[in-house]
């Protein structure tokens, strides 16, 4: 997995509640068996119209929006279906860490297996955040996740909670698969008491 | 010993490791895979040479994206995109020894219907899925998460889930349900209540009367949408229904392991003074056979409410309600029943087991689906479709002009070609209303199989106890 320690970048202002992963990558784009290639599909309902051309209003559509690295969102983001080519689309655009007052709890979970960072700040940061964004390529966002930080361009901190472990393998790059088996001498020891204790499962 | 959820005792007896941070380890007891978010999982194991540690505990299904036609063995009716994934969990599941029921098998249907009818999902056991819906087995007291696909390679590879504990929270239905309100009513209710977000971070356990009433198959509903309520598991009590729902399935236990899988069961209930983060109580004489008006299953009104406006909401939600009814081409202050509609969609994991059809069946004998209406029935099992067959409910919905379908999830998503044209408006027994959920530009009205039945005789959103 890709490395997280430190961004710097355009942020782009989503300030809408809600974003359901249906939004986020629809369904007709998840017949793939590849985890790439998604990023041209990221918010197609929204970026795209019937035949397929942009939609000028639309946020990454809009030319001081076409490099963002970061999201801002209103609450709930990634709410609806467990699918994580929702996090493949939001990576593969070049987008790696989203910020919202809170995040659908499967989502959360799936950026983080993908080197993206998504960061639950209060409303009131979010929407200074939000004001920022909107200020376009003028303004960057400062992500730092080892000291837990986003700061804007004017010099305003604010500080994030992160759970260690999640932080640990995104800023190591950390495979989660391998640092389970390393503990597979634990997972034995639970088959063989379940065995005896529930021998119908 | 400390007062414990029952949440509490079946995470207390599935943790495998606890690392001194609390991030456990928990153990898999049942791994249900599906053809969409698992290629690349098995393609990661293949890439790192790893192999299913458990297949006797992994069980696959294609539902998503197969056909519901009646001529679906003809392979031109799948996209070439749709056949290729099918067939990568054909042979995903055949590489990697796991049971597996074919789209040729009767067993076939959606994930969530198939593993509780074969009885591969039992009381007290950790279930997990790469689909969000996963939460419908927490009605026999599972616990079942949805997954990302790199948790199922996870799962696949290890047996095991890196998770932390969740909260704990009781959806109290105090006393009984009026006539018309269903399961489906119950759970739309209790999101209209909490809000989409109420339940993240915490696992809810629904109880009271009006649950403990409710068959299995209507606790499956209630749990189905746990999900849409952002809890990432719902939970009920195993009881004698439950038990009985189980003995005898394929896979459920036998002779003394059923009785020693009984005595596990019967311990299984939240103590009466264990610790909740959260308590939410409705009355069940208070719920209403409700509809959704809008792009969220928090959109919740009875259906002898009118159309909500935008001024009726605060924060964010104004922008949200004004959008949603933008989106829904809805008039506020218009009547609910007064919407007409194009589609009625009775199926889905939400609505789509016997009991389900019984109650469509029982508003449509001898009554017409209204002219210009598409109408389409899609079982959630083959089992359940042969079983609907047997009991004449088949000839019921044929001869009130529904298209009586195969298995699979269908309009629910519309990854197959069941899917509704921009501005189609539709009644649906499945548990999404998003934007372009059941295809670009449609509008979804989520509500039970009974209303929806309603709606196709009327052509309008209608008070299915009108015609009871
Ligand atoms: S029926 Fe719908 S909600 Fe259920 S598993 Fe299928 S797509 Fe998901």
């Amino acid at each position: 997995m890709e490395k997280f320690e430190k961004l710097s970048g355009i942020a782009a202002p989503m300030p809408m509640i809600n974003i359901d992963t249906d939004m986020i990558i629809p369904k007709q784009f998840l017949k793939t068996i590849k985890r790439s290639g998604l990023g041209v599909n990221l918010f197609d309902e929204m970026r795209y119209d019937d035949d397929g051309n942009e939609i000028p209003d639309f946020v990454l559509n809009k030319p001081q929006y076409r490099e963002t690295q970061i999201l801002i969102a209103g609450d709930n983001f990634g709410c609806g279906s467990s699918r994580e080519h929702a996090p493949w689309a939001i990576k593969d655009f070049g987008i790696r860490c989203v910020i919202a007052p809170s995040f659908a709890d499967i989502f959360y979970n799936n950026c983080f297996k993908n080197g993206i960072l998504p960061i639950a700040l209060p409303q009131e940061q979010v929407d200074i955040l939000m004001k920022e964004a909107e200020k376009g390529a003028n303004a960057r966002v400062e992500v730092d996740l080892e000291a837990q930080t986003v700061s804007t361009s004017d010099g305003e901190v604010f500080a994030f909670e992160v759970d260690a472990f999640k932080k640990h393998c995104l800023l190591e790059g950390l495979d989660d698969i391998g640092l389970t088996m390393e503990k597979a001498a634990s997972i034995d020891a639970f088959e063989t008491k379940a065995e005896q204790t529930r021998p119908w499962v | 010993m400390s007062p414990k959820t029952l949440y509490d005792k079946i995470w207390d007896a599935h943790v495998a490791h606890e690392a001194d941070d609390g991030t456990c380890l928990l153990y898999i007891d049942r791994h249900l895979v599906h053809e969409v978010t698992s290629p690349q999982a098995f393609e990661g194991l293949r890439m790192t040479n790893r192999t299913v540690r458990a297949p006797d505990k992994t069980i696959a299904v294609p539902d998503h994206n197969v056909p519901t036609t009646l001529d679906r063995a003809n392979a031109a009716t799948m996209t070439e995109d749709s056949r290729i994934q099918v067939e990568a969990l054909d042979k995903n599941a055949k590489d990697f020894g796991i049971h597996y029921y074919p789209v040729s098998d009767v067993r076939q249907g959606i994930v969530h219907i198939v593993g509780p009818e074969q009885g591969w999902t039992l009381p007290g056991m950790t279930v997990v899925c790469g689909d969000s819906h996963t939460a419908t087995h927490g009605a026999f007291g599972a616990l079942a998460h949805g997954i990302g696909t790199s948790e199922v390679e996870h799962v696949l590879a290890t047996q095991t889930l890196i998770q932390r504990k969740g909260k704990n929270m009781k959806v109290e239905i105090t006393g009984k349900l009026r006539p018309g309100v269903t399961a489906k009513d119950i759970t739309l209710s209790v999101i209209g209540v909490t809000g989409t977000a109420g339940g993240t971070g915490y696992v809810i356990e629904y109880c009271g009367e009006a649950i403990r009433d409710l068959s299995m198959e209507g606790r499956m509903t209630v749990c189905n949408m746990a999900i849409e309520g952002g809890a990432r598991a719902g939970l009920i009590a195993p009881d004698e229904k439950t038990f009985e729902y189980c003995m005898g399935r394929p896979h459920a236990p036998k002779g003394a392991q059923w009785e020693a899988a009984l005595a596990w069961w019967k311990t299984l209930y939240s103590d009466d003074d264990a610790h909740w983060d959260k308590v939410v109580t409705l009355k069940g004489e208070d719920i209403a056979p409700v509809v959704t008006w809008g792009t969220s299953p928090e959109d919740v009104l009875p259906i002898t409410a009118n159309v909500p406006s935008a001024s009726d909401f605060t924060g964010g939600k104004v922008d949200a309600a004004q959008r949603s009814l933008d989106y829904m081409g809805l008039t506020p202050g218009t009547p609910l029943s007064d919407v007409e509609i194009d589609t009625v969609f009775i199926g889905s994991c939400t609505n789509g087991r016997i009991e389900d059809l019984r109650a469509a069946a029982a508003i449509l004998k001898g009554k017409k689906v209204k002219d210009g209406i598409r109408a389409m029935i899609v079982p959630g099992s083959g089992l359940v479709r042969a079983q609907a067959e047997e009991e004449g409910l088949a000839d019921i919905f044929k001869e009130a002009g529904f298209e009586w379908r195969l298995a699979g999830c269908s309009m629910c998503l519309a990854m197959n070609p069941d899917q509704l044209s921009p501005g189609e408006r539709c009644a649906a027994t499945s548990n999404r209303n998003f934007e372009g959920r059941q295809g670009r530009g449609g509008r979804t009205h989520l509500m039970s199989p009974a209303m929806a039945a309603a709606a196709a005789i009327t052509g309008k959103l209608t008070d299915v106890r009108e015609m009871m």
